[in-house]
């Protein structure tokens, strides 16, 4: 079992804490989605967790710190999904989804079979057979953010983080991806997502993660932790959790005093 | 890519080098020249092609591959299609540095002192670019400084050529600035060849990295690649291939931006799967200018980074004016 504990994580920048004393684990067989505000340290947390950012405290993967392992040795175990940037080249979809296996050896153009075959299943997951040929300067932005998913999954690590996957997409296409995400922690993996909507949210993750100011004021389930008390303190709004049998609907009355 | 790029580049490659043999100065025709190359037919043209004209097509075919790749191993690092050797100073800076050594009279301590030098100038400048690189946001920026550090390693030659001792040294440093092939041997394209063919190695090695560069720094970290490793390789292999190139043949621009800009569409805008085809494009290009130069009926031989700039600084504002970012 693939597990990512980290413990007291600590980032600043100059004399600002953008993180403080965040501990948190990701292991397989959960949906983990990160929320908070804009500037609340979620993706420092991410990237603290990956060792990727200089920080105080400690992130171990399966009990050695995560900084130990070579870049390569950490991908094979944890998939990274960072904010969605432009490509620098106007690759074909099939040879970006084939990036993620860099890890295991691939050298796009030149695919050994079972490398391949994890693409072609990727590609299918995410239902991008009918653009693998495709230019990805050519596509939408729910198109691509599917490209980068299966570019994600492709990598067949146990575990995931990813920022932001949905962020731009029209609410079919969140709703598309978020069921990608929710298939591949069901068939056993873990991921943490970081997520701007609390619905989605919701929905999707057995845990939620709420930040703000760079700490996390709270880590638990669904019912736990999303109360109206929460949204307030969270991001400052007044807002009504209504129960549906879709799952909590959230309803934003107004901002709430200045937080 | 497609099965018939590397084999039809390679048959161009041999074309090319051919081409050179036959034409020039004293009219020759095939079966002279092919008597000549095969050890057979009379001394002097032997000499002819094996002592003057195959090692400046050679000489030029080398150079022209090692820039070619340089650019393409650079824009891949740094995910822009203007970057190339010329154009970020690193041709400059190593000219720059054979010509310190052949104003100071340096030359004359070893064979080696010449391609060391250049190649001394060329890592210098390839590291201040990757060091620069780490801290800027914007590739135009970056790009912008190479041009800066460009216009110094220029202004520093003027100020050597301003205090050049007699006109001899001066057309010496003239020749170095511009560019050119002419009166290059075999032993010259030998003692550059270990560099060269160190930086191209290294570069060819660690090519997987560039296309995992694709995505973006974070994003290629987070698939596996050691971004300090690449950074270091690329530095190293492009100092050392566009070094001793340089070495050769002195400051030749643009052919590292104009190869790999023509190869890219056709290997599936693929850094890593770029490198050999812009290599062997970039050795044609440079052969047929070196033609070129040989056969205009110019009083004074054209110098052969004339002529490639000529060419390739109109493609380097077209490929400007036309880039945009891709989603």
């Amino acid at each position: 079992m693939a597990e990512l504990v980290a413990k007291n994580l600590t980032v600043s920048a100059g004399a600002k804490a953008i993180l403080s004393d965040a501990s948190i684990t990701l292991r397989q067989g959960e949906l983990v989605a990160v929320l908070g505000p804009n500037g609340a340290g979620k993706t420092t947390l991410a990237r603290a967790m990956l060792g990727v950012e200089m920080h105080a405290g400690s992130s171990e993967l399966d009990g050695k710190p995560v900084t130990s392992f070579s870049p390569m040795d950490r991908a094979r175990k944890i998939a990274y999904l960072p904010q969605i940037r432009p490509l620098a080249w106007p690759a074909a979809v099939r040879d970006v989804v084939a990036l993620g296996r860099y890890a295991h050896g691939a050298a796009i153009g030149r695919l050994k079979a079972c490398d391949a075959e994890a693409v072609n299943r990727s590609l299918g997951a995410c239902d991008l057979h009918p653009l693998a040929d495709r230019a990805t300067d050519t596509l939408s932005g729910g198109e691509l953010a599917r490209v980068h998913l299966a570019r994600a999954f492709v990598a067949e690590a146990p575990l995931m983080i990813a920022d932001e996957p949905v962020a731009a997409l029209d609410p079919r296409h969140q709703f598309q991806a978020m069921n990608l995400l929710r298939r591949y922690v069901d068939e056993g993996n873990g991921a943490l997502v970081i997520l701007h909507d609390i619905a989605l949210a919701a929905r999707f993750a057995e845990r939620l993660v709420w930040m703000k100011n760079g700490q996390i004021l709270a880590d638990g389930s669904v019912e736990e932790t999303l109360t109206e008390t929460r949204l307030e303190e969270v991001y400052g709004i007044s807002a009504r959790i209504v129960e549906t049998e879709d799952g909590p609907a959230i309803i934003v009355r107004s901002p709430a005093r200045q937080v | 890519m497609s099965r018939w790029l590397l084999p039809s580049l390679i048959a161009a490659s041999i074309a090319a080098l051919f081409a050179a043999c036959f034409l020039g100065s004293t009219p020759m025709g095939v079966s002279r020249v092919l008597a000549a190359l095969f050890g057979g037919g009379e001394a002097g043209d032997a000499v002819i092609i094996w002592q003057i004209r195959l090692p400046r097509a050679l000489a030029a075919y080398v150079v022209g591959a090692a820039l070619a790749i340089s650019g393409a191993a650079l824009q891949g690092l740094l995910r822009n299609p203007l970057a190339e050797p010329g154009v970020l100073g690193v041709t400059a800076t190593a000219s720059l540095g054979a010509t310190f050594s052949l104003y100071y009279g340096l030359t004359a301590l070893s064979v080696w002192v010449l391609p060391l030098s250049a190649i001394a100038g060329a890592l210098a400048a390839t590291a201040f670019i990757a060091i620069a690189a780490i801290r800027i946001r914007h590739m135009v920026t970056l790009i912008l400084i190479g041009v800066g550090l460009a216009s110094f390693a220029g202004a520093l030659m003027s100020l050597l050529m301003n205090f050049a001792p007699n006109p001899f040294s001066l057309s010496d440093m003239i020749n170095w600035m511009l560019g050119s092939v002419a009166n290059r041997g075999l032993d010259d394209i030998a003692l550059a060849a270990p560099f060269m063919i160190a930086g191209l190695a290294l570069l060819f090695v660690t090519r997987r990295g560039l296309s995992a560069l694709t995505l973006g720094e974070e994003a290629a970290h987070g698939i596996g690649l050691d971004l300090r490793r690449q950074r270091l390789a690329v530095i190293a292999g492009t100092g050392l291939a566009t070094g001793a190139a340089v070495a050769i043949a002195g400051g030749i621009g643009f052919i590292g931006i104009v190869a790999p800009h023509l190869i890219r569409p056709l290997t599936g805008h693929d850094p890593a799967r770029s490198l050999l085809p812009s290599g062997l494009l970039g050795g044609v290009i440079l052969v047929l200018a070196d033609i070129t130069v040989r056969l205009l009926p110019t009083t004074n031989e054209l110098k052969l980074g004339v002529v490639a700039a000529l060419i390739g600084a109109p493609a380097f504002v077209w490929i400007a004016m036309r880039r945009r970012p891709h989603g």
